[in-house]
């Protein structure tokens, strides 16, 4: 009896496995690597023209091959006939990844405590996981530099591929330390500060900016002869910038901060981004004529002024383009960012035309991150962030139909999908209370 | 004694005149244009005549009658002005967030007709907003249905007098947040909200029960019944269970709004709008069974919990199920790109032209009960026009002009810089505002309830 206790035992145990495999239905899909080829399509490249029954193929992670007669050998076939593929998008500030519910403090990793910490590093706090992140790549944007918020010098922001199950399997290679510059302008209705107050503020900042500054020149400078420093990991983070290593992304909006940022770069060895620069418009000459970068957005965005024209805000990137700055666009978002198409839609309406937004969005903040040579084109040779669509994916009605972010065929579902499966015809529906 | 009757007399005439006075009337003949009725379907090279305000004609080659300007609309769009349903734009204050009822306060008392937010939302093709209380209480205070006669300094010639009475209702976070955790008292749950609702709705039968009983004892001979105490807040309840007002309900989890539709049918309430209804899809069957429809984002989700387990396709999956849907701003910068909005439901969900456009004309206009009067482009309705560059389901799309009443209050070709009616003449310089948050106003004025910085923060929040 005992022994057929044991063995009824055993018996039950080799069930185990059955059981549990019989409560999950349904397969999930992940994101797949391979050799893709994507045939007869209309391929954007962005940098060498539109080509028109052109196939391109993917392998190893890279764009391998562009042309017409490729023969498909062992590849998976796309027949994209009828679709246009473009780059995928990069949208050059966001705070993807860091937060998840905006008004949960416990999902918000994108502020520090403390006005000079550079060396808090985006890339940590990134949750490749994130729902946003599958639900932001479907859109057709592959890349996003994830930025963090708060004081002087808040931390150094991380470019990532919205494909990985690690930060560093996402981090597509660029970095740069942040800087707010001191602001004149008002952070809303409630911000009831006198003008006199703002003004005291923003020169005491900028004091402090200044000394940060001659500090770290010191850091880097004693550190090149050798000398032993104390661990001071703010500085040394912020020396990277004075060595060239990384680029300071300069955040400033109104206009006559952005003319003191200019003043404030003239004469320093280093690599300066704008981001931000919501009155561009209003001193783009001298922008231009500093040769700075800039990063600009949200586009669709409300005018700094009561007295600005409705469409100051969505006309602003093609108002500096225009005046010969180097004009890269975002969202500042991090759950919609799937809405960059739309922001580069607003601002080629505006002004900015088709061809500049999209490098707006493309091969313009790969050149600004130093990625010109990986990003931002479909070009042989490059990293195969692609997207395949039914027309021009900044048109709302376009629908994007195959993704690949560093070669992955990225799965096009995510939780909004999903609902969308299990809700649009309920069962049951109404006839069951 | 004669004389000061006569006088009387003028002065009742002249108020009355006051009263009915006229608010601008148009006409125009806007020609060739691709005409997008939204209700009638889209016709080509075809014209429309306004006369005094209203839409005279549809038809091709019209001749324009005697001193009626024309505007040759070939190669561009005509649609219906644009209606948001959710919208706080044009107020002064939003909430009064003092108890979990304040159905006694009107929005209309608070209407401003200088706010620069009206002439944008001209820009953006927008003509009729939805100026809703916030959402700091169960039942929050009357909205007010605005036509954006921009120009006009009377707060009265922007109310659209002939529009029905709304009022605000609110579930879930916001009124748990602002009166259970803000203050102490219910509800600080969405059981408390639900409490709230009833507890309300009885008293106020209780305030109809007592009423009818006194004017049925005082029209008794040598009646005695002394009148009850005439409370607002009680009787705008009553109006409600009576039928005279719609409720538009912020709302958005599926339970909550399943919740409200049990309360409102146990209360025999049929005029019920729900508002936001993020989860709606998931009670998309029992929403058109039952109520007015749902007036939804087009794609926000995530900055709250509430809205954590939304989906794009919200909108998509409520119209096929039924329910009459339309997409609004809350926002006084989505505002200005509802057409841009209402084609992201074809995007997420594969809407048609009509189905997409209708979510910001014809539908909105239904749950505004306004929809005899505007929200397509028919003879007889109301001349709420818009004239676009492309088609405005693109994204690519311009508004070229807007006409209210007939009346062309915006127009790209005449723009100005600053459109400014009053200029401040405390503040010596203009304010810059780097993070305009007249975008979140839903739970503006209720700072005061909250002391850090970071419920601050988390207050801008719809």
């Amino acid at each position: 009896m005992k022994r057929l206790n044991k063995s009824f035992f055993a018996f039950l145990l080799t069930l185990l496995p059955m059981f549990a495999m019989a409560q999950i239905d349904g397969e999930f899909v992940k994101p797949r690597s391979g050799k893709f080829l994507l045939q007869n399509a209309t391929v954007h490249t962005i940098t060498k023209g539109v080509l028109e029954n052109t196939s391109v193929l993917i392998e190893n992670g890279k764009i391998a091959q562009i042309g017409s007669g490729i023969s498909a050998g062992d590849a998976e076939v796309f027949d994209c006939t009828g679709l246009v593929i473009y780059p995928g998008m990069i949208d050059g500030g966001t705070t993807l990844g860091l937060v998840e519910v905006n008004s949960v403090p416990e999902t918000v990793d994108s502020q520090e405590i403390g006005n000079f910490t550079p060396n808090m590093q985006a890339l940590t706090a990134v949750n490749p996981n994130s729902e946003a992140v599958p639900v932001t790549r479907v859109s057709g944007v592959t890349t996003v530099l994830t930025v963090p918020q708060g004081g002087l010098f808040p931390g150094t922001a991380a470019l990532i591929n919205l494909v990985g199950y690690t930060p560093d399997q996402m981090y597509a290679g660029a970095k740069a330390v942040v800087m707010n510059f001191p602001s004149s302008g008002r952070r809303g209705r409630w911000d009831r500060r006198s003008d006199d107050d703002i003004k005291k503020e923003s020169e005491k900042a900028l004091k402090e900016a200044n000394e940060l500054w001659d500090n770290a020149k010191s850091y880097y400078e004693l550190t090149e002869k050798g000398a032993e420093l104390e661990y001071y990991p703010e500085m040394a983070q912020l020396a990277k910038v004075i060595s060239g290593e990384l680029p300071l992304m300069i955040e400033v909006n109104t206009a006559s901060d952005i003319q003191g940022a200019l003043k404030w770069i003239e004469g320093k060895n280093a690599k300066f981004i704008l981001s931000g620069v919501s009155e561009g418009w209003r001193v783009a000459d001298e922008i231009a004529k500093a040769g700075v970068p800039v990063i600009t957005g949200p586009v669709q965005a409300l005018p700094t002024r009561q007295s600005d024209r409705y469409d100051a805000a969505y006309s602003n990137a093609g108002k500096m383009s225009k005046a010969g700055v180097k004009v890269a666009i975002r969202t500042d978002d991090q759950e919609n960012v799937r809405n960059l198409p739309f922001h580069a839609a607003f601002a080629a309406a505006y002004g900015m035309g088709k061809e500049e937004a999209w490098k707006a969005v493309t091969i313009t903040p790969a050149e600004i991150f130093g990625l010109a040579d990986q990003l931002g084109s479909v070009e042989q040779g490059k990293v195969a962030n692609l997207i395949v669509a039914t027309k021009d994916p900044f048109e709302t009605s376009s629908q994007v139909m195959h993704v690949f972010i560093n070669g992955y065929r990225i799965p096009l579902s995510n939780r909004h999908i999903r609902l969308y499966q299990e809700f649009l015809e309920r069962s049951p529906g109404l006839n069951k209370n | 004694m004669k004389k000061l009757s006569y006088f009387l007399a003028a002065l009742v005439g002249l108020s009355m005149q006051y009263a009915m006075a006229q608010t601008p009337k148009g006409s125009v003949l806007i020609k060739n244009a691709t005409v997008i009725t939204v209700t009638n379907g889209t016709h080509e090279n075809t014209d429309v005549l306004v006369q005094d305000g209203i839409v005279k004609k549809i038809a091709p080659d019209i001749k324009a009658p005697n001193g009626v300007e024309t505007i040759d609309a070939s190669g561009k769009y005509l649609m219906p002005g644009i209606i948001d349903a959710h919208s706080h734009i044009a107020l002064d204050v939003v909430n009064e967030a003092t108890a979990p009822i304040v159905a006694e306060v009107r929005m209309k008392d608070v209407v401003n007709p200088y706010e620069i937010g009206i002439y944008r939302a001209l820009a953006g093709g927008v003509t009729m907003s939805h100026a809703m209380h916030g959402s700091a209480n169960v039942v929050g205070g009357q909205n007010a249905t605005l036509k954006h006669r921009w120009g006009s300094t009377d707060p009265a010639d922007i109310i659209m007098q002939d529009a029905p009475r709304t009022i605000k209702f609110a579930l879930g976070e916001n009124p748990t947040r602002v009166h259970g955790r803000g203050r102490g008292i219910q509800p600080r749950s969405r059981m408390g909200v639900e409490a709230i609702l009833r507890n309300g709705f009885n008293e106020a039968l209780q305030y109809k029960k007592a009423w009818a009983d006194f004017n049925a004892a005082s029209s008794q001979k040598g009646s005695t019944a002394v009148a009850p105490q005439y409370n607002e807040r009680l009787q705008t309840l009553a109006d409600i269970l009576d039928g005279k007002i719609i409720i538009h309900c912020h709302s958005y989890r599926a339970d909550e709004i399943y919740m409200l539709i049990n309360v409102a049918k146990d209360f025999g309430i049929k005029k019920l709008v729900f508002q936001h209804t993020n989860e709606g899809f998931k009670v998309a069957p029992e929403i058109a069974e039952y109520t007015m429809g749902a007036s939804v984002f087009a794609d926000w989700w995530a900055y709250k919990f509430e809205v954590y387990y939304s989906t794009a396709f919200n909108a998509a999956i409520l119209q096929k199920n039924g329910v009459i849907t339309s997409i609004n701003s809350d926002d006084a910068e989505l505002i200005r790109h509802l057409y841009h909005e209402a084609a992201k439901t074809q995007r997420y969900g594969g809407m048609t032209d009509d189905e997409a456009l209708a979510m910001i004309t014809i539908n909105p206009a239904k749950q505004l009960g306004v929809s005899d009067k505007v929200g397509s482009i028919e003879e007889g309705k109301q001349a709420d026009l818009v004239i676009f560059e492309g088609h405005p389901l693109s994204s690519y799309a311009i508004p070229q002009m807007t006409f209210v009443d007939g009346v062309k209050y915006f127009d790209i070709n005449s723009d100005e810089d600053d459109q400014r009616q009053l200029v401040s003449a405390t503040e010596m310089v203009e304010p810059i505002y780097l993070h305009e948050e007249t975008a979140h106003k839903c739970m503006q004025d209720t700072e005061y309830l909250f002391e850090t910085a970071e419920a601050l923060f988390s207050l801008n929040q719809h």
